[in-house]
């Protein structure tokens, strides 16, 4: 029982580490990141501005819904991003500045290396989320009476556990390919909310990709932070987003982990951990 | 050319229970796919290597680029799988058993590997955290160690970036003392370093063996390295090693004066200081 509890302890520590170090780098790079955000700001305007010009060509729309609904979606589309740029870089990072091999070689269990990965890009890209959000929102002067916004942060949260557990199966992408492997999680990503509905209901899609949106919890994470923040839905409303999230989890954080870790001993028996050059 | 699993070498050097670190028959390939022949090709990175370690003994491997140095390095620090054979660190299996090998190893290579923005005490920080240390446990620790290896104080917090390849190499040193390996792998830390720099690192190896209760495996390309360091010398060439011995020993079996005549004779090729064949580079190509 006691070693039980030391080896947790350490792997606690362990995952704390990680937090530590990317709360580091984030420090060192902090200007490049305010600049990314300047980019994702820009890239979140010219999306949300789609539902003004669809009104100025003679369009009937609610403006200020469709704005927020758009809104929503960029948002959440901006949050995936950096959550799997996070994990992705869980090896891409590292193997760019040569220290994988000693965080691999480190007596760290994998879960809890990526956990600690993953914990931090929760915390990251749920701040930057929720000033992308006030920023365009300010911009827009948009008018949001009935927002329960508790419950749309409530809601990404417990998504995110899922999207964690897709990140870990794509973020073991640069070790197969680590020339070309990151491009393809962001195909990972686009896949993922394009049949979630990101900027439309999912309604509208052919059959086969709703079926597929069933199994997407980016589906649920904008199902339930539209109704929170457009209908004003409360907290109790949300469950019908919960369940199918927490279920997602259950099954996408074991596959994930287990995904990477078959990535992780072809790259072993192959000698692809460290790339030269 | 003299085997090591020639018998009288293999009953001189027996596998012993208590060792520190225990390989026997261990092999790696590596293998890629030509295109214009359409076939895989294989190379050999070790071809069945067989030693002990005593522990708290130092151990030189001296081999070419290319020999197997960095291989036999990453299979004891389970960066990467045998395809046959075994190795074990303390009774540890390197397979069987990742995390107790990583809990007892850590590692210096030819490369100072670190966050090039962070600092070096945000380097050996988290770096103790994956071996469990806290914050208050490496607060006092890290300026310790740093001192030791003879790091400027006023660096400390200067990202790496901004120091000197020697440098850089102490610090890597650091992070490796800094969770008290039981078995500590030194893969050319001292290539490519200016000779003051190289002094400098050797002198603390030399200091991690009277101070430490580290078993050190030290693979490098420099003779003197290894014969001043080292209570015995192993010469890996191609995958293979070739005898494991002290010093005097080896240039006994071999009637040669130098280590270097010794390696020559054993080999039957010249000792290259300088090589044009990166063992990476190769495994990278094979890969």
């Amino acid at each position: 029982m006691r070693a039980l509890a030391t080896t947790l302890r350490a792997e606690l520590v362990g995952e704390g580490g990680v937090v530590e170090r990317n709360i580091n780098l984030t420090k060192r790079y902090i200007w490049w990141d305010l600049a990314w955000f300047v980019w994702t700001v820009a890239n979140t305007l010219t999306i949300v501005f789609i539902a003004e010009g669809i009104e100025a060509t003679g369009g009937q729309l609610d403006v200020n819904e469709v704005m927020t609904s758009l809104l929503i979606g960029a948002v959440i589309w901006a949050y995936l991003g950096v959550l799997f740029e996070f994990l992705m870089e869980t090896v891409a990072w590292e193997r760019w500045e040569g220290t994988i091999e000693y965080t691999f070689m480190a007596p760290l269990s994998r879960a809890m290396h990526l956990a600690g990965q993953g914990l931090f890009a929760i915390m990251y890209g749920l701040l930057r989320a929720v000033f992308l959000f006030t920023v365009c929102a300010l911009f827009f002067r948009l008018s949001m009476p009935d927002a329960n916004f508790l419950a749309a942060f409530v809601v990404l949260t417990v998504a995110s556990v899922s999207f964690l557990g897709i990140g870990a199966m794509t973020s073991v992408l640069p070790l197969i390919s680590p020339e070309k492997g990151t491009q393809l999680g962001f195909v990972a990503q686009g896949t993922l909310l394009v049949v979630s509905g990101v900027y439309y209901p999912v309604d509208v899609l052919p059959g086969w990709m709703q079926f597929l949106a069933m199994f997407s919890p980016a589906t649920y994470a904008l199902e339930g932070a539209r109704e929170a923040i457009l209908e004003g839905a409360p907290m109790s409303a949300m469950w019908d987003e919960i369940w199918p999230l927490l279920i997602l989890g259950v099954i996408s954080i074991p596959l994930g982990l287990w995904i990477f870790q078959r990535g992780e001993l072809y790259a072993k028996k192959h000698g692809k951990l460290k790339r030269s050059g | 050319m003299t085997d090591i699993h020639d018998a009288a070498v293999l009953e001189a050097m027996p596998l012993r229970l208590d060792a520190a670190v225990e390989v026997h028959e261990l092999r790696k390939e590596f293998s890629r796919r030509d295109r214009r022949r359409g076939a895989r090709r294989t190379r050999v990175a070790l071809g069945g290597v067989t030693f002990a370690m005593e522990r708290g003994e130092t151990v030189a491997i001296l081999g070419q680029n290319g020999s197997g140095k960095s291989t036999l390095v990453r299979l004891l620090s389970t960066l990467l799988l045998p395809d046959g054979g075994w190795a074990r660190i303390l009774g540890h299996d390197v397979v069987v058993e990742p995390r107790a090998v990583r809990r007892l190893v850590n590692r210096v290579s030819v490369e100072a590997s670190f966050f090039k923005k962070m600092s070096p005490a945000e380097n050996l920080g988290y770096a103790a955290r994956y071996y469990g240390m806290t914050a208050s446990q490496t607060r006092d620790q890290i300026p310790e160690i740093l001192e030791r290896v003879g790091f400027p104080p006023d660096r400390r917090n200067e990202p790496m970036e901004n120091l000197s390849r020697g440098m850089q190499q102490k610090v890597a040193l650091a992070r490796a003392l800094l969770t008290s390996p039981v078995v500590l792998l030194l893969d050319e830390p001292t290539t490519g370093l200016d000779p003051r720099s190289k002094l400098e690192v050797q002198e603390f190896i030399r200091e991690i063996r009277t101070t430490h209760d580290s078993t050190i495996l030290l693979c490098t390309h420099d003779l003197n390295e290894a014969e001043i360091l080292a209570e015995r010398v192993g010469i890996l060439d191609r995958g293979h090693l070739l005898a494991l011995e002290p010093a005097d020993d080896l240039k006994r079996r071999y009637d040669a004066v130098t280590l270097e005549e010794a390696f020559f004779a054993a080999t039957g090729r010249e000792f290259e200081a300088e090589h044009d064949e990166d063992e990476d580079e190769d495994r990278e190509v094979f890969a």
